[in-house]
C-alpha cells in the first residue's frame, strides 16, 4: 500500500534524526565508563577479622567521631569540626553495613590513597592490615539490621551535599520552627540558616569548592553515570575533588534510591500510570480506525 | 434587517439560524468544506499539529497555575513544586516538553509534505507564507519557553542567543542590554521572556493560525496529482448523491475520520514518549540551576534549531550572521525561487526531486553537527553542508527555470 | 446526509467522553492543595503564661486564633449563662479559644477587656467572653478549631476526644 511505503519513508528519516542527535551524539561528546560492580580491583584482600579485638583499637576514632549505635556522642558539634577539620566527621553507625569491607580496611591504613583523594583531613587510623580489618569486623557486628535510603545518604553523601528536596542541609534536616507572630521574625530558622552558611563556607574552602546540591542529580546525569562516579569519580571527572566513598552493593542500592526519591519521585506513579493512558488511545486508535473505514465505504 | 419568527422555541435550530447563522456556519466550515479525495495520511498533520497545540496549551495552564518567574524560585518551582507535590503535575510537565519538542517534528513533516507535493504555489503561496510565519513564531515560543526552566541550559542559551544580537562587528551590545533588560540574563530577562510565553506569542500563534485557516479556503486544499479542478461541480456531484464519482469528501465527517485515525496513532507514539522516552525532549543538562559563573563542557540548542544553528557555527561572525540571517528568510521565498508552472508531486518533476531529497538530506546532516562539538572531521563536514545549502537555495530558479511544462 | 445512523463514530464519541473524564479527574488533583500546605496545619499553643481577660491572637493555618483566659468574674457569667461547654479546661484555667473571624462574612471582631466582650467593625456583629453571639448579623459564635490536649499544650489540627465532643453536641461547626 502505497501509503504504508511514504510512513516508512517518513519513519526512517525520523529514526536516522534521533540516533544523529542523541545516542550517536551523545557517544561522541561522554565517554563510555563501565560499571566495575564495586570489584575494587586496586586492593587486596583482607584478613578475617575479630570483632572483640576491634572493640579495643576503636577507642582511637572516638577522638572525632561519634558512634551513636555504641553510644558514643560527637565529642564536637558539626559546626566546630568543620571549622577544625572541613568537614563533620560521619557517625560511624552504619560503617560496617554499607561499606565494603575491602575498601573499609585499606581506607583505614591510608585514607588518602584510597579515597584518591588531595584533601583529606583523616589521618591513617589503623596500624596493620590485621588490626584494620579487626575494626572493620568490629563495626559490622553493631551495624543495624536494617536502615534506610535516607540513613544511608546521610551517612555516605550527607555531611557534604545538601539535598533540599529531601529537607536534608550537611548539619541535618531543616527544622519546623513558627515565625514571631508580632514580627513575621522567625529567629530559631535564622539561625539554622546561619549555621549551614557558616558550614558551607568552611567546607567550600577545604574541598575547594562547595560540593552540590544532589536533590535533582538523578536526572541531571543519569543512574549509570552516578554509579560510575561514586565507585570511581576519577573516571568520570579526573581531577575532580571528591573522594572515592567505597560503599558496598547495598549502600549503593540504597544511595541511589534516595536519590531517586528526591530526584525523579513521580517515577512510580509515570510507570503505573502509562500502561492506562497507551491502552485508552490504542482502543481509541481501533474505534476511529472503523469509524474512518465506515465514512470512506464506496467512496475510493 | 433579519426576519424573526415570535414563535421559533428559544435555542431551538430556528432560534439558532435567526440570530447566528448556525447551519450556515456549519455548512462552510465543516459539512461543505470541500477537500479532495486524492490525498494521503500527510494531509493529517495540518490537524495533528492544532492537536498537539492544544496539548500544549492545556498542560500550559495547569503550569502556568504553580510556575514562579523569579531566578531564585523558578527551577524549584518547576523541578519540586510541579513535579513531585502537585497532583498529576509531572504529567503536564512531560507533556509540554515532550509536545514542544514532537510539534517541530510534525512541523517539518508538514512544511516538507508541502514541498514536495507544490503546495505553495498557483494560489497557495499565502497558506506557505503563513504556515511559515507560525514556524517562526512556534521557534520564537519555544525559545521563550526553555528559558523558564532556569536550568544551565535555559541561562547559557539565552546568553548565547541574545549575544547574536551584538551583530558581529557592530558591536551592538548597548542593543544586547535592552534585550535582555540587564548585563547578562537574569530577573529581567525571565520576567520578559516569561511574558512573552505565556501572553504575547500564544495570542499571535492563534492570530496566525486563523489566518492560515482563511488562506486555506478559497484555493483549497492540494492534492497528491497537484491537480487543479472545479470544486464547485464537484461538490454538485458529491450534493446529487454521486459519492463515488466526486472528486471531493466535505471536510466532516469524511476527512475528518481519517484525521481522527491518524491522531489515534500519533498520540500512542506520543505518550509512549511522555511516559517512558523523554530525555530527548528533557535534557539532563537543564537539570543543573542555572549558574551564570560556569559554562557546561556542551551548550547546543533543542534539535529542531540544530541545522539552523550549523549554518552561523562554521563561518567567521560577520558571514556567519549573514548566512544565518539568510537561512531564516529563505524559505519564505520559496513560492517566488520556484519559476517552474508545474504543480505537481516531486517525483514527477526531475530536477525539483533530486533538489528536494538533497535538500532534506542536507538538513539532516546539518542537524547532526550542530549537535556535535564544532571539531576535526565534524566541523569540516559541517562547512560542506552549510555551503551546500546556500549553492542549493540560489540554484533553486535556475533549475525549475529549465523544467519541462508537464 | 444523517440517513444511516454513524454507530462507529457515536462509540468513538463515547470512549472518547471517558478520556476525557480521566484528563478532568487529574485536572482536578492539579488544583488540589499541596501536600506542604496540608502537613503545615497544625500550630501547638503554649498557654503557660497566659494572662486573665486579654485577647491573644496566635495563627493556624494562616488565619487568626484567639485565646481569651478566662477571670473569675467571666467565669460566673459564663456558668450563669450556661455557657462553660464552649470553654477548653487546660490544667486548672479555663480558656475561650476560637478562630478569630466573624461567622458572617469573615472580618476579624476586635475584643473589649472593660466589658469582656466582642464587636466586629464589619457589619456590627457582637460576642460575649466565651465567644458566643449576642447580636446579629453573625448566625453562631466564633467556631472553635479542631484541637487535641497535651499537658499544658494545645495542639490545633489534631483532633482529641474533647473536640468531638464539641462537635457532637453542635456547640461548633468544623472549621
Amino acid at each position: 500500500m502505497k501509503e504504508l511505503k511514504i510512513l516508512s519513508v517518513v519513519a526512517i528519516f525520523t529514526l536516522i534524526l534521533y540516533w544523529g542527535v542523541e545516542p550517536f551524539a551523545h557517544s561522541q561528546m561522554h565517554k563510555h565508563v563501565e560499571y566495575k560492580h564495586l570489584k575494587y580491583s586496586d586492593l587486596k584482600a583482607i584478613p578475617k577479622g575479630d570483632a572483640k579485638k576491634g572493640e579495643a583499637l576503636v577507642a582511637a576514632c572516638t577522638g572525632c567521631h561519634s558512634i551513636k549505635a555504641a553510644n558514643k556522642p560527637a565529642p564536637m558539634d558539626a559546626l566546630a569540626s568543620s571549622a577544625a577539620y572541613g568537614v563533620n566527621p560521619p557517625d560511624l553507625s552504619l560503617a560496617g553495613k554499607v561499606m565494603d569491607d575491602k575498601f573499609f580496611a585499606h581506607f583505614l591504613l591510608d585514607p588518602a590513597k584510597v579515597t584518591s583523594s588531595k584533601h583529606i583531613s583523616m589521618p591513617p587510623s589503623a596500624g596493620s592490615i590485621e588490626d584494620a580489618a579487626d575494626i572493620v569486623a568490629y563495626f559490622k557486628s553493631i551495624a543495624p539490621k536494617e536502615v534506610t535510603n535516607k540513613e544511608a545518604y546521610e551517612f555516605a553523601c550527607g555531611r557534604c551535599h545538601a539535598d533540599r528536596y529531601g529537607n536534608w542541609t550537611q548539619i541535618g534536616d531543616v527544622p519546623k520552627t513558627k515565625s514571631n507572630i508580632k514580627t513575621g521574625v522567625d529567629l530559631e530558622k535564622l539561625e539554622f540558616d546561619k549555621k549551614v552558611g557558616a558550614y558551607q563556607n568552611k567546607l567550600a574552602d577545604y574541598m575547594g569548592k562547595l560540593p552540590p546540591d544532589l536533590s535533582i542529580m538523578i536526572r541531571a546525569r543519569s543512574e549509570h553515570f552516578m554509579k560510575t562516579f561514586i565507585e570511581d569519580p576519577q573516571s568520570q571527572l579526573p581531577g575532580t575533588a571528591m573522594p572515592r566513598v567505597g560503599l558496598n552493593e547495598e549502600g549503593m542500592e540504597k544511595v541511589i534510591g534516595y536519590l531517586e526519591e528526591t530526584g525523579d519521585p513521580s517515577k512510580p506513579k509515570r510507570e503505573a500510570t502509562g500502561p492506562w493512558v497507551l491502552g485508552f488511545f490504542a482502543i481509541f486508535t481501533l474505534l476511529a480506525y472503523g469509524w474512518y473505514k465506515s465514512q470512506w465505504k464506496g467512496l475510493k | 434587517m433579519a426576519h424573526f419568527d415570535e414563535n421559533a422555541k428559544p435555542f431551538s435550530n430556528k432560534w439558532l439560524n435567526e440570530r447566528i447563522g448556525v447551519d450556515t456556519l456549519k455548512r462552510v466550515l465543516s459539512t461543505e468544506y470541500w477537500i479532495p479525495k486524492n490525498i494521503n495520511f500527510l494531509w493529517a498533520m495540518g490537524m495533528v499539529l492544532a492537536a498537539t497545540f492544544g496539548l500544549l496549551l492545556v498542560s500550559g495552564i495547569f503550569l502556568l497555575m504553580y510556575y514562579v518567574p523569579d531566578t531564585k524560585q523558578a527551577f524549584d518551582s518547576v523541578n519540586f513544586t510541579i513535579m513531585s507535590e502537585v497532583g498529576y503535575g509531572w504529567l503536564w510537565r512531560h507533556i509540554h516538553g515532550v509536545g514542544a519538542s514532537v510539534v517541530f517534528l510534525i512541523i517539518y513533516i508538514h512544511m516538507f509534505t508541502g514541498i514536495y507535493y507544490g503546495s505553495y504555489k498557483r494560489g497557495r503561496e499565502l497558506i506557505w507564507l503563513s504556515g511559515m510565519l507560525l514556524f517562526v513564531a512556534f521557534s520564537a515560543e519555544a525559545f521563550s519557553g526553555y528559558m523558564l526552566p532556569w536550568g544551565q541550559m535555559s541561562y547559557w542559551a539565552g546568553m548565547v542567543i541574545t549575544n547574536l544580537f551584538a551583530g558581529g562587528s557592530l558591536h551592538a551590545d548597548g542593543f544586547v542590554e535592552w534585550i535582555r533588560g540587564d548585563y547578562v540574563p537574569g530577573q529581567a530577562y525571565l520576567g520578559r521572556f516569561f511574558m512573552l510565553h505565556v501572553l504575547l506569542i500564544p495570542l499571535a500563534i492563534i492570530g496566525l493560525i486563523v489566518f492560515h485557516f482563511g488562506t486555506l479556503r478559497l484555493p483549497h486544499v492540494n492534492n497528491k496529482d497537484g491537480e487543479e479542478f472545479d470544486f464547485d461541480a464537484e461538490a454538485e456531484k458529491w450534493k446529487a448523491g454521486q459519492r463515488k464519482e466526486s472528486k471531493v469528501i466535505p471536510f466532516n465527517p469524511v476527512f475528518l475520520s481519517k484525521d481522527v485515525f491518524v491522531m489515534g496513532v500519533y498520540f500512542i507514539l506520543f505518550f509512549y514518549l511522555v511516559f517512558y522516552h523523554f530525555e530527548f525532549a528533557m535534557d539532563p543538562v537543564n537539570f543543573d540551576p542555572a549558574d551564570g559563573l560556569k559554562t557546561p563542557a556542551h551548550i547546543y540548542p533543542e534539535w529542531y534549531f540544530l541545522w539552523s544553528y550549523e549554518i552561523l557555527r562554521p563561518f567567521p561572525t560577520d558571514p556567519g550572521l549573514i548566512a544565518f540571517a539568510f537561512a531564516q528568510v529563505i524559505f519564505m521565498l520559496l513560492p517566488f525561487l520556484d519559476r517552474s508552472p508545474n504543480v505537481a508531486p516531486a517525483n514527477k518533476r526531475k530536477p525539483f526531486r533530486c533538489w528536494f531529497w538533497i535538500l532534506l538530506i542536507d538538513m539532516i546532516v546539518l542537524t547532526f553537527m550542530g549537535k556535535l562539538p564544532p571539531e576535526g572531521i565534524w566541523s569540516t563536514i559541517g562547512l560542506v553542508a552549510a555551503v551546500t545549502f546556500i549553492v542549493l537555495w540560489i540554484a533553486l530558479p535556475f533549475i525549475t527555470k529549465l523544467e519541462k511544462k508537464l | 446526509m444523517a440517513d444511516r445512523r454513524d454507530f462507529m463514530g457515536m462509540a468513538l464519541g463515547a470512549f472518547t467522553g471517558l478520556g476525557a473524564l480521566g484528563a478532568l479527574y487529574a485536572a482536578k488533583r492539579t488544583w488540589d492543595p499541596l501536600p506542604s500546605v496540608k502537613a503545615a496545619g497544625f500550630t501547638t499553643l503554649d498557654l503557660s503564661n497566659v494572662p486573665e481577660n486579654t485577647l491573644i491572637t496566635e495563627k493556624w493555618r494562616g488565619k487568626p486564633i484567639f485565646i481569651l483566659k478566662q477571670s473569675k468574674k467571666m467565669l460566673e457569667f459564663a456558668k450563669k449563662k450556661n455557657e462553660m461547654n464552649r470553654l477548653i479546661k487546660v490544667g486548672n484555667d479555663y480558656y475561650a479559644i476560637t478562630v478569630g473571624l466573624c461567622t458572617h462574612l469573615g472580618c476579624i471582631p476586635a475584643y473589649n477587656a472593660d466589658d469582656s466582650s466582642f464587636l466586629c467593625a464589619c457589619h456590627g456583629a457582637t460576642y460575649d467572653s466565651t465567644a458566643n453571639v449576642t447580636r446579629a448579623p453573625a448566625p453562631r459564635g466564633l467556631d472553635i478549631p479542631p484541637f487535641k490536649l497535651d499537658g499544658n499544650k494545645v495542639v490545633l489540627g489534631e483532633t482529641g476526644p474533647e473536640y468531638k465532643k464539641l462537635l457532637a453536641d453542635g456547640v461548633t461547626l468544623p472549621v
